[in-house]
């Protein structure tokens, strides 16, 4: 099964590339951008064939290294 | 006395670290490969060296913080062995969860590299009892990843506990309550971003960090 993870900073914690973008866009005319968020896509291929253990398994990989939820939020996507 | 400095794939302060603590304690100092799964016998500290482990990928820290040292660097702290990390030794102490909260991009994005004044915030820790009646110390920060985060609830705590060890004068990186360094609640694990192990002689600009290791190794 193939595995997409997402990670992001958590709301209310400082996103400083996030600010970055969204200045530089501002600065190419996108004027009405906001809320810029600058986060990581983390893909790979699992044995498991359920996707419920895989689920299971890969947010057991997220809490103990592909995030550090002292800062960010992760979102799993199995198929 | 008897110390280790912790070698991780990337650490680039580690052989500054050895002569620092050598030099302002005259401390053995043994190098400790990451991938060891065992520390001498009777190490009086324990230092968690800058630089830039696993090229900082993922997170800065986090994969230095799964080697397989850390699992006997996670026992002697716990045992209450003085354990020091500093810059990326202090990201990789809070991604092994030894100290709380974890370090942001810096505030303004750039890479920050000069002598900093900081607040001795906390003179009654094993690692600044040499500081008593100092308020103010200099020594360099070097990094991209400093600017401390933690939830309010934590920084709260943290700064009733008398957790918080150091503090910026002038925020170099917008650290939360401008906090540079930290010890854990048990107060034998410190973090923090300045080099001591760049200010351990007055050539170097500064010898205050020369007091820490002496504070470090007198409390053992």
């Amino acid at each position: 099964m193939k595995a997409t993870v997402h990670v992001f900073l958590k709301p209310g914690v400082l996103d400083v590339q996030g600010k970055a973008v969204e200045n530089a866009l501002h600065g190419l005319g996108w004027a009405d951008v906001k809320d810029v968020r600058v986060g990581r896509v983390i893909t790979f291929d699992l044995a498991a064939t359920d996707t419920a253990a895989a689920e299971a398994e890969v947010k057991a990989m997220c809490d103990k290294l592909l995030a550090n939820t002292v800062i960010e939020s992760y979102r799993v996507e199995i198929a | 006395m008897k110390a280790a400095v912790i070698v991780f794939p990337g650490s680039n302060c580690d052989r500054d670290c050895k002569v620092a603590v050598e030099r302002s304690t005259g401390a053995t100092v043994d190098m400790i490969w990451h991938g060891d799964t065992a520390l001498p016998g009777g190490l009086d500290l324990i230092v968690l060296p800058g630089g830039f482990s696993y090229g900082d990928y993922l997170r800065c820290g986090a994969m230095a913080a799964l080697s397989p040292v850390m699992a006997a660097v996670k026992a002697a702290a716990d045992r209450g062995v003085a354990t020091v990390g500093i810059c990326n030794g202090f990201q990789i102490l809070c991604e092994a969860g030894l100290l709380p909260g974890a370090l942001l991009r810096n505030e303004r994005l750039k890479y920050v590299c000069k002598p900093v004044a900081l607040e001795v915030s906390n003179a009654q820790t094993r690692f600044t009892a040499a500081y008593q009646g100092r308020r103010e110390v200099m020594m360099t920060v070097g990094n991209g990843d400093g600017n401390f985060f933690a939830d309010d609830a934590t920084l709260d705590r943290i700064e009733g506990e008398g957790q918080v060890v150091f503090r910026y004068l002038d925020n170099p990186n917008g650290s939360a309550r401008d906090i540079a360094g930290i010890v854990n609640a048990a107060g034998n694990v410190l973090g923090m971003m300045p080099h001591p192990d760049r200010a351990f002689e007055e050539d170097l600009g500064s010898a205050d960090g020369a007091l820490l290791f002496q504070s470090a190794l007198a409390s053992a």
